[in-house]
């Protein structure tokens, strides 16, 4: 039996701490929807060159900032008020914590693009669109599938998530790996090719992130700690019945 | 920045994480690894059921309250928190038309064996209430009662057991100038803690605390919640009460009832962060049962 559901904070007695709860959950939607913009378009920036589109993307930063603050600040009054108890506790808490991850992938993204303006400017580098492409899709799909996971309280598709982590952390390996080879042999483009690897270090750090948001789901769903433990162990730890 | 770079590799590299030296296992605070299966057992419950007359009001519990713990009951009005607990110093045998069946073992002794005398049972097991209820008499002999019942009556004795009362139950610096006032004189708080002295002098084993705050304001409230988290190294403690914070707050463990049942008992911090039954969850969350 799954205690905890999408729908278990539209339950209480209290219409007004169902009300809080609800719009907690929304606005950290609304924050994931603008964060999850940042990366594909920053992304999409940089691949396509776009000055414009890399400036929107920074601009848009201080809405994020704007929305760190006010959920912090929500999560407090709830706490304040309600003392909240169980999965309304984890809810809050997990929040809280996301918030801290979500507003780190805007700065992330915020630095890609700032990467794609470079690289408009003092010209393309010859080598690594491609990863940057490749991961920045898969760090995309992260980013919407724990936004997702969050919104229907999925722990199957938070495990996805962290395993598709690991898939990235990898590919960024590689990457570094054969662009570190490419410098050694043409140096002159060090610079351009440094930014790309700031740009692929930014994205794995947004999968991080990404891989984080899961974990506090299956914490708030389940009331499972799984940082800091293999994937393997965290998928037992779902499937287990207390 | 370089001081930086150089913390990370050099955390990289070691083979453990860097703690300066601090155990960290140490640092968790000792409420939070508390396991019922190493506990010493005060009290075991064994099938109690209870009828007032024709309704069951206890439908066969099952229960073990650990020694030298705080354990809470909490549920809604008429679960039969107060039943059971007033079942264990036989205060429902007071109650007409009362009848009960199954085990309660203090000490590993069924306390509704024939031969147990009661009044004995209830030095054993003393009991504060909800409402404060000093007797019309001096602080002083408010404490003394009990000991005076038991035939003691050397001063000697009665002084230094009456400081120690009050001071175990934290009011002996606020009342120790006026030991012969009239108790009524007390502020309700004081009043309840009047009575957990009086409670703690004749060196009980169990204390049941019924709803002990729940008359109080918060100051006073959160006097009596220290005083039993000190009470708890000497005593066990049973307390029933409505504030759920409160029981998260002063009880090692918590028992959720229901409708006459146990439903769900484990440790306060398991309970009230990840309970295991939906029907826990939705009275401590306050959702619709």
């Amino acid at each position: 039996m799954d205690v905890t559901t999408k729908d278990s904070h539209k339950q209480h007695i209290s219409q007004q701490f169902n009300a809080e709860l609800s719009e907690l959950k929304n606005h950290l939607l609304v924050m994931g929807g603008v964060v999850e913009k940042q990366v594909s378009e920053a992304v999409e920036a940089l691949v396509k060159s776009d000055g414009g589109l890399a400036d929107s993307v920074r601009a848009r930063d201080e809405e994020v900032n704007h929305l760190e603050l006010m959920i912090d600040e929500e999560c407090t009054q709830v706490i304040a008020k309600r003392q909240p108890t169980a999965s309304d506790l984890r809810l809050v808490m997990s929040v809280a914590k996301m918030v801290s991850d979500l507003e780190r992938m805007g700065d992330e993204a915020s630095k890609v693009a700032k990467m794609a303006i470079k690289l408009s400017e003092e010209g393309e580098s010859p080598r690594g669109y491609v990863e940057v492409r490749h991961i920045g899709e898969n760090v995309s799909r992260m980013v919407r599938d724990a936004l997702d996971c969050f919104a229907r309280f999925d722990t199957e598709k938070a495990i996805a998530v962290i395993k598709e982590d690991k898939a990235v952390d990898n590919e960024y390996r590689t990457a570094t790996r054969s662009l570190v080879t490419f410098m050694m042999e043409d140096p002159r483009s060090i610079s351009q090719v440094l930014s790309v690897m700031w740009v692929l270090r930014a994205l794995e750090r947004i999968g991080d992130h990404a891989c984080n948001i899961a974990e506090h789901v299956i914490y708030m769903v389940k009331g499972k700690d799984v940082r800091h433990i293999s994937v393997e162990l965290a998928e037992k730890a779902i499937k287990a019945r207390r | 920045m370089t001081e930086v770079a150089n913390r990370d590799a050099e955390v990289a590299t070691a083979e453990e994480p860097r703690t300066h030296g601090i155990d960290i296992s140490s640092l968790g605070r000792s409420s939070d690894t508390l396991k019922l299966e190493d506990e010493k057992t005060s009290l075991e419950v064994k099938n109690l059921k209870l009828h007032y007359g024709e309704k069951e009001a206890l439908h066969g519990i099952d229960l073990i309250i650990p020694q030298k713990r705080v354990t809470a009951f909490i549920g809604p009005s008429g679960c039969g928190k107060s039943t059971l607990l007033r079942c264990f110093n036989r205060m429902n045998d007071l109650v007409d038309g009362c009848k009960i069946d199954g085990q309660i073992l203090l000490e590993n002794q069924n306390i509704y064996q024939r031969n147990v005398d009661v009044a004995d049972l209830r030095r054993r097991v003393g009991m504060v209430f909800q409402k404060p209820n000093p007797f019309p008499k001096s602080i002083y002999e408010n404490v003394a009662y009990g000991l005076r019942i038991q035939g003691i009556n050397k001063k000697r004795v009665l002084d230094e057991t009456v400081e120690w009362a009050l001071k175990s139950a934290a009011l002996w610096d606020e009342v120790k100038d006026r030991l012969d006032d009239s108790a009524l004189g007390l502020s309700g708080g004081q009043q309840q803690r009047l009575v957990i002295a009086r409670t703690v002098a004749v060196k009980p084993e169990v204390l049941l605390l019924d709803e002990p705050a729940s008359a109080l304001d918060p100051l006073s409230t959160l006097k009596i919640e220290e005083l039993i988290h000190e009470l708890k190294d000497e005593y066990t403690i049973v307390i029933v009460t409505h504030n759920m914070q409160q029981a998260a707050r002063v009880s090692d463990y918590t028992a959720f009832m229901y409708m006459g049942d146990m439903i769900e008992f484990g440790s306060t911090n398991e309970l009230f962060t990840n309970p295991t039954k939906k029907q826990t969850e939705d009275y401590i969350t306050g959702r619709y049962g």
